[in-house]
């Protein structure tokens, strides 16, 4: 258990030093893959079941696939991202964000629930969203809405003239 | 539920462990003399068997691949509704199904804009 999560932290945190530092863009979006794929796991680990396979469908299924897609349909990407002007104020700024993190985190009182963690988490999920009564009814088909906006918006965008 | 997970974990470790034997083997036999080295061009091409390549393997592909990237998003974000649905499926009963069945047709009113403006024909 304990392993688990330790090899799944370091190949994560690696994969994510090796997105920031590689030069080729490609390689770096396939590391971010890893990358999602672990903090997949670390759910697993978690007791976290349906989080796990929503992190795969939704980041490793959907955004990672469209980083991709944006990669190879953009020229000169194997040459990666030129050394920009604002090297400086990128280190400063994620610097200071990552200081910022850091002080919450630890300075965080963080409660440990006792009870023991349902599983599978899936159908409580669902009787959660979708029942009648203290479901989320409205809000998910305004989901749906905000989806038709996407799909809409999306073809107006790359439809050519 | 976390056993099921373990059987996963020893899949990925068979796959990874068949990944690296099979790339380390014959590494290793031909450090061990086992098998012989008697190199050709042919045999050292990158495509042994095939057409010879033409120019950069790097191009760039045509941007209207993108839209079918969107629809697929669109879609994916639908299976993660579906999916806690059907696994609860039992207990939801007609109201589950009737919600789910609203939130489809209000999406696929975009898949039939999609279709009627012809987005989806490769010209």
């Amino acid at each position: 258990m304990e392993i688990a999560f330790w090899i799944l932290a370091v190949i994560s945190v690696a994969s994510a030093l090796a997105v920031v530092f590689l030069r080729n863009i490609f390689r770096a979006a396939l590391f971010l893959v890893l990358c999602f794929f672990t903090i997949a796991g670390i759910y697993v680990v978690l007791h976290a079941d349906f989080l796990a396979a929503a992190q795969v469908l939704i980041y490793v299924g959907a955004i990672a696939v469209l980083i991709i897609f944006a990669i190879m349909l953009t020229r000169e990407t194997p040459r990666g991202s030129p050394s920009g002007r604002f090297r400086l104020i990128a280190f400063l700024v994620g610097a200071t964000f990552l200081v910022a993190m850091i002080l919450v985190v630890t300075g965080t009182d963080w409660q440990v629930i006792t009870e023991a963690p349902t599983e599978p988490t899936t159908s409580p999920l669902a009787q959660a969203l979708f029942s009648r009564e203290e479901g989320f009814v409205l809000p998910f088909e305004i989901a749906a809405a905000l989806l038709l906006a996407a799909v809409i918006g999306a073809i107006a965008l790359v439809r050519e003239k | 539920m976390l056993e099921n997970f373990g059987y996963i974990g020893i899949f990925l470790v068979a796959a990874l462990l068949f990944a690296i034997t099979m790339i380390t083997l014959p590494i290793l036999l031909r450090r061990f003399r086992i098998v012989p080295k008697k190199p050709n061009p042919v045999k050292s091409s990158t495509y042994e068997c095939g057409m010879d390549t033409v120019g950069k393997s790097w191009v760039q592909f045509n941007f209207r691949y993108y839209i079918y990237a969107l629809l697929f998003v669109v879609f994916d974000i639908q299976v993660v509704f579906v999916y806690p649905w059907a696994a609860a499926m039992g207990q939801l009963k007609l109201f589950g199904l009737v919600e789910m069945a609203v939130f489809f047709l209000i999406v696929i009113v975009g898949f039939v804009y999609a279709w009627k403006k012809g987005v989806l024909e490769w010209k």
